[in-house]
């Protein structure tokens, strides 16, 4: 069964007809190609899927596709602007924190969401904020500083 | 000098953190992985798996499946070729015959773990797979399950294969065994050397199955043009991979190419091809392009986790800390088919030590899980487990620092490896010297129930075949093209090497890696080679561009080639740097004169190893109530012969450490009679940034004694010492010696409380 969904991503107004049991995840892949969100597990446990949705980072495989009807979306490739990268893009590339890059996605939507809300974290905050992704090459260190980088440069 | 001495270059790009060129792509989410091609008008596929870790399939009936509206292919093992005998042998790292290989992707006529492939769909959408999967009926005949190498190697133990004869070299047994291989190795006499020592130190040790754990699950999609088939795919090699679908479907090679995507982390467990032949096979029969992506609960299920091992370490020192004996037994898992990681277990387990006296034995058993695929170091972190914990003990036996202790018993250069070889240059007694000064070892820990633990790693460094192209454009920029698939830095470390090598600023060099079509021959991304191989192959290529560029400066200045200097982007008569010609107009000229356009082939040739040494320092904290370990602070010390690029190779330290860490603390397969019960990331426990302080490198530089750099592989050391050095720190915490990986909260809690009853 399709349903009609209308949602905004990244800015812009999509019209979409939807299969009613998609997740959100596989709309945003499969249907908008928007290939950035990320598959790791299909069951919310390593992030890699994670977005932006009303200012929360969600698991994109937890929520159905037709719950983000009335909703504001953004996913990765909507975090640079106007071709310049966000702070948090700036610094993983600058403190190498990043290796296969499959979770980087995900790591930068939950960090851009957590920096929003404290603007100058604890390491242990951040530590925490990113707890729900999984990185399998770097063992978090350079990913906590760039975090870190990118707090103090915006 | 480093190396050879032949990276000649005198800009600054290689030694530097120069910024990885591929990290624009993964931070905006362009960068494309296998799950993110497109290909017109493909069909999905998903594989029926059986519940059952070890039956005989009586039949499989797929008619209802095949009515089913939108189902355009399917198929079981009888959709391969036949094969008869057992043809090639591929690895990389572990090896796997070609029989093997194709009844790991589907089963034969029996099933041999929870998860084994048995039919596959394809359909035109993944909902109708799924759907078709439900309406082919299988009929099994239930087996006894082998859990465990112990219950394979009772002499009534069911056969996993009526055709495995245990291969040694001694006699060739007359029964069949799930024991595959017993391989053993050593010098001297361990029962005179266990006479002459003062302290002796035997234990048993366990670890149980793990995952590599990569984010990215395999995928790939098979397109059939006529008779050639183009593959995308998340691989480690793709000339090994192309080499293993060749075989399995008996397609000539110049028929298959296979395109690396971006690959989201691969840790040895992509490097068989399993869902390659599914995608192609379904393909050409449905005629229609094919994707095929696993989801989370295959990858566990059904690809190729680490070995699991139970080993037994005696080690016997005199009273002045000399290590006069060392013994080992490493019984290990292989899972479903023959080939646990013998070899690379066997060379890491007492790699760090001098011994008098040595004898290893190691013992390839199949059981009822998946086979097994390199991780990491394949073998070497439960083998280095047992030895670097008894060392340990050792040490405070002899009341000797566990550091002193290592100095006293560091190989160097001309000692014997374990495999019986001289070793070349090796830095193991600069990494100790850099512990021993260094702020972490200096630092007091204080508190109640903490300590400091400390372990050694060694990796030999895999050699095997790279190579590479250099073309120069007309406006003298460089491409650097490369068959070597980049896992985690290989284009960046590529374009620096060519810019030292070649004299130009690394933004005028581009790296890209090509498809089995239009690269040349490399061998697998692995074995902590590819840096130290590939930087020969670079040199190679950069030789035969220079001399080309050399002859046609030549002929263009109306001089002799001998005649001709080049330093810093210009080619000068020597004795008369007036005379010059830039590179960038040579390039250009290159177009129309001389002998037309400016290319250089390299490879790798035939290299020495490059064994690279690791030293790790761990302060723990133990929750005596709970059993919980907390990671305070944690330094890897490890020599990598000279860094290509410093933030990468620390990247990849903190990496493997992590990993290690995981494996040493909460990782497992948890199986209950056979099947997999953890078949999740939730239930399969890999550490989160929640779990873990900073991770300290500090890198070491003793150059190797081959290649131009003498850069040695970083990749697979760093998850050889965290299991031991935890261990090491939890026994220095709080009075109890682990034996069992992973030391979860609960084994601790167990081993603080035990009170001599059986738990």
């Amino acid at each position: 069964m399709k349903v009609p969904v209308r949602f905004s991503v990244n800015g812009d107004d999509r019209d979409l007809y939807i299969g009613a049991h998609k997740t959100l995840m596989e709309v945003l892949r499969d249907d908008l190609e928007l290939t950035g969100t990320k598959e790791g597990c299909g069951n919310g446990n390593c992030g890699a899927c994670t977005i932006n949705l009303d200012g929360k980072a969600v698991n994109a495989c937890l929520i159905l596709g037709v719950e983000a009807d009335g909703h504001e979306v953004q996913t990765i490739e909507g975090v640079s602007e106007d071709g310049t990268l966000h702070p948090l893009q700036q610094a993983f590339i600058e403190e190498s924190a990043l290796q296969c890059g499959f979770c980087t996605p995900g790591f930068i939507m939950s960090a851009k969401v957590f920096l929003e809300q404290n603007p100058s974290p604890s390491e242990q905050e951040i530590r925490t904020a990113i707890a729900g992704n999984l990185c399998r090459c770097t063992g978090y260190d350079k990913i906590v500083r760039a975090i870190q980088a990118a707090a103090k440069l915006a | 000098m480093t190396g050879n001495g032949q990276g000649n270059g005198r800009n600054d790009s290689v030694g530097t953190s120069y910024v990885k060129v591929d990290a624009w792509e993964r931070v905006t989410g362009r960068a494309e992985y296998a799950a993110d091609v497109r290909t017109p008008n493909a069909l999905h596929a998903k594989v029926l798996r059986s519940p059952h870790p070890h039956a005989i399939i009586k039949s499989i009936d797929v008619s209802r499946a095949e009515q089913l509206s939108g189902v355009k292919a399917i198929i079981t093992s009888k959709d391969f070729p036949s094969m008869d005998e057992l043809k090639d042998s591929f690895g990389g790292e572990l090896m796997v015959n070609a029989r093997d290989l194709r009844r790991m992707v589907l089963a034969d006529d029996k099933v041999l773990f929870d998860g084994h492939g048995v039919a596959a769909v394809a359909a035109t959408s993944l909902e109708i797979a799924e759907a078709a999967l439900d309406l082919i009926t299988v009929e099994y005949e239930i087996l006894p399950v082998i859990n465990s190498t112990a219950d394979a190697l009772k002499p009534d133990a069911p056969l996993l294969h009526p055709d495995v004869y245990t291969k040694t070299l001694k006699e060739t047994p007359d029964k069949p065994s799930n024991l595959a291989s017993y391989v053993e190795s050593g010098w001297g006499d361990v029962d005179k050397g266990f006479a002459e020592a003062a302290v002796i130190v035997e234990r048993s040790f366990d670890s149980m199955m793990v995952h590599q754990g990569y984010l990215e699950p395999q995928a790939c999609t098979a397109r059939w043009d006529n008779e050639v088939c183009t593959v995308w795919t998340s691989t480690q090699g793709t000339f090994n991979g192309q080499r293993m679908v060749s075989t399995l479907l008996q397609v000539p090679l110049h028929q298959v190419n296979f395109v690396p995507t971006e690959i989201g982390g691969g840790f040895g467990g992509k490097i068989y091809t399993l869902v390659e032949p599914i995608a192609m096979l379904l393909a050409r029969k449905a005629g229609r392009p094919v994707k095929f992506v696993m989801d989370r609960s295959e990858v566990f299920r059904a690809t190729g986790p680490g070995s699991p091992q139970q080993s037994t370490v005696k080690v016997g020192a005199r009273k002045d800390g000399t290590i006069v004996a060392a013994q080992g037994s490493l019984v290990m898992d292989a899972g479903a088919f023959p080939g646990a990681p013998v070899a690379g277990a066997s060379m890491v387990t007492f790699g760090p030590y001098k011994m008098e006296h040595f004898k290893l034995e190691a013992y390839d058993v199949v059981t009822n899980k998946p086979r097994v695929q390199a991780y990491r170091a394949p073998g070497g972190t439960p083998a280095a487990f047992g030895v670097e914990v008894v060392m340990d003990e050792i040490a405070e036996k002899l009341g000797m620092d566990p550091l002193e202790f290592r100095k006293i018993n560091a190989v160097s250069e001309g000692d014997p490896s374990t495999n019986g070889r001289p070793l070349p240059k090796v830095g193991l007694k600069e990494v100790l010297g850099q512990v021993e000064g260094s702020p972490h070892w200096n630092a007091p820990l204080e508190g109640e129930n903490r300590g400091r633990g400390l372990a050694l790693g060694f990796w030999n460094g895999a050699v095997a075949m790279s190579s590479a192209t250099i073309n120069v454009n007309v406006d003298g920029t460089v491409e650097v093209v490369s068959g070597h698939v980049d896992l985690t830095g290989t284009r960046t470390t590529m374009t620096q090497m060519a810019a030292d090598m070649l004299q130009l600023p690394p933004e005028r060099v581009s790296a890209r890696v090509t498809d089995t079509a239009s690269g040349t021959y490399t061998d697998v991304t692995g074995g902590s080679r590819t840096v130290y191989t590939q930087s020969q192959a670079i040199y190679n290529a950069c030789e035969s561009v220079l001399n080309e560029m050399k002859a046609l400066a030549a002929d263009q200045l109306k001089l002799n080639e001998d005649d001709i200097e080049y330093a810093d982007g210009a080619f000068s008569a020597k004795g008369n740097p007036e005379t010059t010609l830039s590179w960038d107009e040579l390039a250009g000229r290159s177009r129309t004169r001389g002998n037309g356009p400016i290319s250089g082939y390299g490879t790798s040739g035939r290299l020495k190893g490059a064994p690279a040494f690791a030293a790790h320092l761990a302060d723990v904290e133990v929750d005596p109530d709970t059993g919980k370990v907390k990671i305070l602070r944690y330094t890897c010390f490890q020599d990598v012969g000279k860094a290509i690029n410093p933030a990468m190779v620390e990247g990849q330290i903190q990496g493997g450490a992590v990993q290690g860490l995981g494996w040493a603390l909460s990782e497992y397969y948890h199986y209950e009679d056979g099947k997999l019960r953890n078949p999740t990331l939730l239930d399969y426990r890999m550490l989160t940034a929640l779990d873990l302080p900073m991770i300290d490198t500090e890198i070491v530089e003793v150059p190797a004694d081959d290649s131009p750099y003498g850069a040695r592989g970083v990749g697979e050391v760093p998850i050889i010492p965290p299991a031991a050095a935890v261990e090491s720190a939890i026994y220095r915490a709080v009075g109890v010696r682990m034996t069992q990986l992973p030391m979860t909260p609960e084994r601790v809690f167990w081993a603080l409380h035990d009170d001599g009853s059986e738990q």
